[in-house]
């Protein structure tokens, strides 16, 4: 070790130079509120049925196969001319590996 | 007619006190008569930040139950002239706030002020929703900072659905968005969410960036608003913030790195390393 880097605590020389180093985590930051809120938005700014609609088809569906809450996810895509109600349900892997029913079209 | 305008976030602590008590300090010295209006019912501080906490009779819940005219409950500010606060009730709850009564104090108000500065509170109970209820204006505090960024847009969606405005099929609130506590050193070492990215995710127009500054804590220690003290940093941005609002073109002064020589940067880093 020389004298610089003991008056320094170890500090190399170039480091003086260069600002302390931190992880870079604004980036992280901004990804993560990028997937939160585009999130957020669909849920608060879709049509008020869309949460009892999703009940609804639960309750239809737990009827024949046992699945929660978290196998199903219904989203409304707008688009110009008409919008997409896109409706995925993931069904237990047995008897049949999981499958999707059909996207449901809605002219909006 | 005054314009109304409110002061909100939906995080707590962001500085929307702050803002208001600068924001209403700012708008009365270029001569608008301005009146600032603590909606936190329950939790009342713009009294402290304003420096007025001394002299508060009667307050805003008071003017709502009839119980005091709307002039003894307006304390005139000693410093600056045309400017006047409302304070709130300290001792009741937010459902105090009924919303006539809110609606006739802000309607006696818009008559004879320029501008009603209303400082919401935290949150959006009812208290957040009666402070902007009202409002032809919109300043959405945020911190560069995941919470406060959702939390600000959480409550863009509620000045554009739920205010009167809104209900009424009427133009909407104008909304802003004010950056406070930035920090442009964090910025540089990509600790901070910068200024763009910020206003990339809420899509508002920029009012200002109010940078990380020691002397809004002084400010709020001695109770005077920080857009008082010509020497802070915080103090000028909000200026410029004023001065923007009311249609002037300013350039953002703190959001790129101040100049620095060589020797500056390595005494800073030398000095910051071993304390």
């Amino acid at each position: 070790m020389n004298i610089l880097q003991r008056a320094f605590g170890g500090t190399r020389l170039l480091d003086l130079f260069r600002p302390p180093a931190g992880p870079r985590t604004a980036d992280t930051a901004k990804e993560r509120l990028q997937v939160v809120l585009a999130l957020e938005r669909s849920a608060n700014s879709g049509p008020s049925f869309l949460p009892q609609l999703q009940e609804e088809i639960l309750q239809v569906i737990k009827k024949y196969v046992d699945i929660d809450n978290e196998n199903v996810s219904i989203q409304l895509e707008r688009g110009p001319e008409i919008s997409m109600l896109d409706i995925n349900i993931e069904l237990p892997a047995a008897p049949k590996p999981s499958r999707r029913l059909p996207v449901l079209q809605s002219a909006h | 007619m005054a314009r109304v305008i409110v002061i909100t976030s939906g995080k707590g602590g962001v500085g929307k006190t702050t803002s208001a008590a600068a924001f209403a300090a700012g708008l009365a010295r270029e001569g608008n008569k301005t009146v600032v209006i603590d909606f936190d019912v329950g939790l009342r501080n713009l009294d402290l930040i304003m420096g007025c906490e001394r002299r508060v009779v009667f307050d805003f819940i008071d003017v709502i139950n009839g119980t005091a005219r709307l002039n003894q409950a307006l304390i005139r500010d000693k410093r600056v002239d045309g400017l006047y606060v409302l304070p709130t009730s300290q001792t009741r709850d937010k459902d105090a706030l009924k919303m006539e009564g809110v609606e006739q104090v802000i309607g006696e108000l818009r008559r004879d002020f320029d501008y009603v500065i209303c400082d919401s509170p935290a949150g959006i109970e009812h208290g957040a929703q009666a402070a902007l209820y009202f409002a032809d204006e919109a300043i959405v505090v945020t911190n560069p900072e995941v919470s406060s960024v959702r939390d600000s847009d959480r409550m863009i969606g509620i000045l554009t659905s739920k205010s009167k405005r809104a209900e009424r099929n009427e133009e909407p609130i104008k909304q802003h968005v004010l950056i406070t506590r930035y920090d442009i050193e964090r910025v540089n070492r990509g600790e901070m969410l910068k200024v763009d990215d910020v206003l990339e995710m809420l899509a508002l127009p920029l009012l200002g960036v109010i940078p990380e500054s020691r002397s809004v804590l002084q400010a709020s220690n001695t109770g005077t608003p920080v857009i008082l003290d010509d020497a802070s940093p915080a103090g000028l941005a909000y200026r410029d913030a004023v001065a923007r609002f009311l249609g002037e073109q300013m350039e953002f002064r703190f959001v790129n790195p101040q100049p620095k020589g060589l020797w500056d940067g390595l005494f800073n880093r030398l000095w910051r390393r071993s304390a």
